[in-house]
């Protein structure tokens, strides 16, 4: 489905993002990329589709070699990968309905896009999304009046309205509570299953990576240095991703530290 | 005890020699500057006799005998603002996408960043004396030099709101295979609008003002009429037109400022 062989990217500032990465990821297979903030997890995946521009190596999408497209074939492209953001990335002074018909724009001429005349069969599955999702309410509502949560299920309808190969998710719950957090990634794995997708998704929160991927990869300084199952992430694994740190302390009080988070908003 | 410590402001210039040369530098060229403008006494007492004058005719605005004259002037000054304002708006948008520096390739950024600073270099009667020598007297020239002083002012403005723009909101739409044309109506116009349509009717009251001003070099509109009645020392018409162009602009002030408001 998804092949990366040799990817490398170095910013023009010098700094060498991705030393190397081989990757394959299988259709309908959800993995989670973790690590360390600055490991470039965002610049493969921005990789991707092409919104950053790799430095060498080969990324193949089923039989499409993307590195390398231009014009009209990387547009054609893109459309084939739904992305979803970290800070939502909704166009805020359009309405619900028009960010969710943005995701239909590569296929759709320009004066189509501009009287919002998308053909009939969009707008009916940009509705069946927004119900899917639970926004059927906010149709005509603008973005930027919904809170983070709704803005993230706008994001995931505009995504999955392209009919995509493969999914990119970038961080998608940082901004979020706990409980939208588990609900957005219920929601995301939910429909890529449904439909058969591949699944990239970034993630801080290793507990909920291993709770929703099939798949974890670690990546670490630009290179991958874990790549198993959800489970076998021991310990050791952690303090190779992350560095020296006592996992178990941390994690047994992950739920306690949400618990007094919440507690501090209550009373603030 | 710290007690006795002072302190004070740091001087501005440190060295004391270099500040009071500076200083007394100053005061040198005020009085050298002073008594070179040649101030005539006789002359300041005529001028007030005919200030007198003016001023008392101004007392009593002539609306009725040039009626006809004033008339035409304020519909040729009001066509000559509408006329510049449309064109210059639809000029503007593309020179100031053109001049974003997040969009636009390098050659064309400088080609529209050229215009910007040309239009804005030269004051708006500069530029009317030049098109008004170009088109000879008339409206015509009046409305060239608005528009063109339009897409300065617009261009550098939506350029400048278009280099801030939100990138995200942009790298989403790209990220749908959208094409450039879609990019920029999707994810930037939905951005800007607001703004470039509340300064479109801020730049209309600036030119119904400035279509009064380039009139008196012949370029047409109420600042012509104006400039007649003044040569003709009926200052009773003149006034009466002044008080009609205060109004207009108060008028169109106000209109501009509460449609702006709505826009928020
Ligand atoms: N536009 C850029 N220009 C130069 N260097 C960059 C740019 N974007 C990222 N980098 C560098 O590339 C490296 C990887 O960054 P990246 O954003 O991919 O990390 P990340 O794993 O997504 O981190 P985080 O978890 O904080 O989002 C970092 O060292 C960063 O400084
Ligand atoms: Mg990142």
């Amino acid at each position: 489905m998804l092949r990366l062989e040799n990817l490398v990217k170095q910013y023009a500032t010098g700094d060498k993002a991705l030393r190397g990465v081989d990757l394959v990821v299988p259709e309908g297979q959800v993995m989670a990329l973790i690590g360390p903030s600055g490991a470039g997890k965002s610049t493969l995946i921005r990789c991707v589709n092409r919104l950053i521009e790799p430095t060498s190596g080969n990324i193949w999408l089923k039989q499409t070699q993307i590195t390398g497209l231009r014009g009209g074939a990387l547009r054609a492209v893109r459309r084939r990968i739904g992305m979803i953001f970290q800070e939502y990335a909704l166009v805020e002074r359009l309405t619900v309905m028009e960010n969710v018909l943005s995701g239909r724009l590569g296929y759709v001429n320009f004066w189509q896009s501009w009287f919002r005349r998308f053909p009939q069969s969009d707008v009916a599955a940009a509705f069946h999304l927004l119900e899917r999702v639970g926004l059927s309410e906010f149709v005509d509502k603008r973005a930027d009046a919904l809170s983070g949560g709704q803005r993230q299920r706008v994001g995931i309808a505009r995504a999955l309205i392209q009919h995509p190969d493969l999914l990119l998710v970038d961080e998608p719950t940082a901004s979020l509570d706990p409980k939208t957090s588990r609900q957005i990634m219920r929601l995301i794995t939910e429909l890529a299953r449904e439909r058969g997708l591949a699944v990239v998704i970034n993630i801080h929160d290793v507990p909920l990576a291993q709770m929703f991927a099939q798949r974890i990869v670690g990546l670490r300084a630009g290179e991958i240095v874990y790549d198993g199952p959800p489970d076998g992430l021991t310990n050791q694994q952690l303090t190779t991703i992350y560095g020296e740190e006592d996992w178990n302390q941390e994690r047994s009080s992950d739920s306690e530290a949400a618990e007094l988070t919440l507690e501090a908003r209550a009373t603030v | 005890m710290a007690a006795g410590r002072t302190w004070r402001k740091p001087p501005f210039i440190r060295n004391p020699w270099l500040r009071w040369a500076l200083i007394i530098g100053a005061l040198v060229y005020l009085v050298l500057a002073l008594s070179s403008v040649n101030v005539n006494p006789d002359r300041i007492a005529r001028g007030m006799d005919r200030a007198a004058r003016i001023f008392s005719a101004f007392l009593q605005p002539d609306f009725t005998s040039r009626w006809r004259d004033i008339q035409a002037g304020i519909l040729e000054s009001l066509t000559m603002t509408v006329v510049s304002t449309v064109a210059g708006v639809m000029l503007a948008i593309p020179v100031g996408f053109g001049a974003a520096r997040n969009l636009a390739p390098l050659p064309i950024y400088l080609f529209c960043r050229g215009i910007v600073t040309i239009s804005r270099t030269f004051q708006e009667v500069i530029i009317a004396i030049v098109f008004v020598v170009m088109f000879g007297f008339g409206p015509l020239a009046g409305v060239c030099t608005l528009t063109f002083a339009t897409i300065g002012f617009l261009a550098k403005l939506l350029a400048e709101d278009i280099e801030e723009i939100d990138p995200a909101q942009m790298e989403a739409i790209r990220a749908t295979g959208s094409s450039f044309p879609q990019l920029l109506t999707y994810a930037i116009l939905p951005q800007v609008t607001p703004r470039l349509v509340g300064l479109s009717i801020y730049r209309f009251d600036i030119n119904l003002r400035e279509s009064a001003i380039v009139g008196i070099v012949g370029a047409g509109g109420i600042g012509s009429t104006l400039q007649t009645s003044f040569s003709r020392y009926d200052y009773d018409v003149s006034s009466a037109i002044l008080i009609i162009i205060i109004t207009l602009v108060m008028i169109t002030e106000l209109l501009s400022g509460v449609i702006r408001k709505r826009l928020q």
